[in-house]
């Protein structure tokens, strides 16, 4: 079983920018990284909810937009040849004889690593739930939240909700599947790539769809299996036939499973000793970045990065007790990648004149 | 003449709290109440992204009208009433002293 697991230095949970840096400052020291995150690709937040805002407090970049930092982390962590498990959530962890870490997924996928960091932000992102009577009961009994296996769609009445890329996205995707592909909106305005948008005006002009605005469903109907739903368009209420229901209102981040690994928890955040290494009460589990508080805390990327620096000091006298290290700079040492690259100040000329 | 104003807001409880706001420091509802430490979670931070700081208007103040992105998300938020605002857009001014809203539920 030991050889089925992940093997790493530092188990990062969470790909946001505090936990992509990590990888950085680690590499400095030569310790290997491998990140989990519950969302499909990288950069946290930055990825999922701001991507075009710009930031303006990314010390020398008087403008950034969220989701080019993370290209650029990403650019700057790959000597590091740092391994993802992306689109699960660590959900368990339990402690070895020789104090290592065993960290699982909700998908089974188990982890190895001597320091764990904890750098999840405000938690791994869930679907946003609409508050429907029996919705919980309905849950992969004809209400999903996200389209894992097309084919379950074949011939069936498929009702989407929601105003954003993914309801558009989804609404032409399976349009070509279901039976009949029916998108519900509160309002008449989506909020979608124009591209997008034009589509399902397509769609709907050629009648391959049902699009009901603004309108809102407000239950479900059914004994094990979901049935119709009842919609409220413009103050009229009327039940439709539908065997798959698909509310997309976006994701919200939870901070989930890992409010129960017997951390100090304090207002939703980690409690971490401030005053050396961002270590949590259990030693060998960190946590760095917006997931953490302390006196004085504030929730900004430039704090993660400082804090993800001094944590990685840490978890290198932690793994190597034994082993002197001194602070390198990079003008003097260059990066030296895993990969076998290195990057390095040029030399300088030393050229007498005659 | 002091820059600060009241407001009066009821949590998820039903319990009130009278908030002594700062008009000079260009602070928004959704700040002000974390800053009293409210159960407000302002996951976006103020970018009308998210629907953690939405809010009931209940006084008759007249406040500066929804931007195109505050509507948007309040189309995709739960439990919206004609009320509702997002409290990261509703800027601490002198004209909303006295100003009375009411928490939206948890999602």
């Amino acid at each position: 079983m030991l050889n089925d697991m992940i093997k790493t230095d530092i188990l990062i949970i969470g790909a946001g920018p505090t936990g992509l840096f990590t990888v950085f400052e680690a590499g400095l020291l030569k310790l290997k990284c491998h990140l989990i995150d519950s969302l499909p690709m990288p950069g946290g937040q930055c990825s999922e909810i701001y991507p075009k805002k710009p930031i303006y407090d990314i010390p020398s970049y008087p403008e950034i937009l969220a989701g080019d930092l993370i290209k650029k982390l990403e650019k700057q962590i790959e000597p590091f040849q740092p391994k993802y498990t992306l689109g699960e959530s660590a959900v368990s962890i339990e402690k070895t004889k020789d104090d290592h870490f065993i960290v699982t997924t909700d998908l089974g996928t188990k982890h190895m690593a001597p320091v764990v960091a904890i750098a999840g932000g405000l938690g791994s992102f869930e679907p946003r739930k609409p508050p429907l009577d029996r919705l919980a009961h309905f849950e992969d009994n004809g209400v999903n939240y996200i389209i894992k296996n097309p084919e379950l769609y074949k011939n069936k009445k498929i009702v989407i909700a929601g105003g954003g890329d993914s309801a558009l996205d989804w609404t032409i995707f399976l349009e070509g599947i279901g039976a009949l592909v029916t998108l519900i909106h509160r309002r008449n305005e989506f909020r979608g790539a124009l591209d997008s948008v034009d589509k399902v005006q397509k769609l709907k002009n050629k009648d391959r769809i049902q699009l009901i605005t603004p309108a809102e469903v407000i239950s479900l109907e059914g004994e094990d299996k979901l049935s119709s739903i009842v919609i409220d368009h413009n103050g009229n209420q009327f039940s439709i036939d539908c065997d798959y229901f698909i509310p997309l209102f976006g994701l919200t981040p939870k901070l989930g499973p890992i409010a129960n690994w017997g951390l100090e928890i304090e207002k939703n955040a980690i409690k971490v000793d401030n005053t050396l290494d961002y270590q949590t009460n259990i030693p060998g589990i960190y946590a760095i970045g917006d997931v953490n508080t302390y006196p004085g805390k504030l929730k900004l990327i430039l704090c993660g990065f400082h804090e993800a620096t001094l944590m990685c000091q840490s978890a290198f006298k932690r793994i190597y007790p034994d082993k002197r290290n001194v602070l390198k700079y990079t003008t003097v040492s260059g990066v030296n990648g895993f990969d076998g690259s290195k990057k390095e100040a040029a030399k300088s000329t030393i050229k007498s004149i005659d | 003449m002091s820059l600060d104003i009241t407001i009066h807001l009821i949590d998820r409880k039903g319990i009130s709290h009278k908030l002594i706001a700062p008009t000079d420091i260009q602070m928004n509802l959704m700040e002000i109440c974390k800053s009293y430490e409210l159960p407000v979670e302002g996951t976006c931070g103020g970018m009308a992204m998210c629907a953690s700081c939405q809010c009931y208007i209940e006084s008759d103040h007249i406040l500066t009208e929804r931007s195109d992105e505050e509507d948007a998300m309040l189309s995709e938020a739960f439990h919206v009433k004609k009320n509702s605002r997002l409290g990261c857009q509703i800027q601490i001014r002198s004209e909303i002293d006295g100003l009375k809203v009411r928490l939206a539920p948890d999602e």
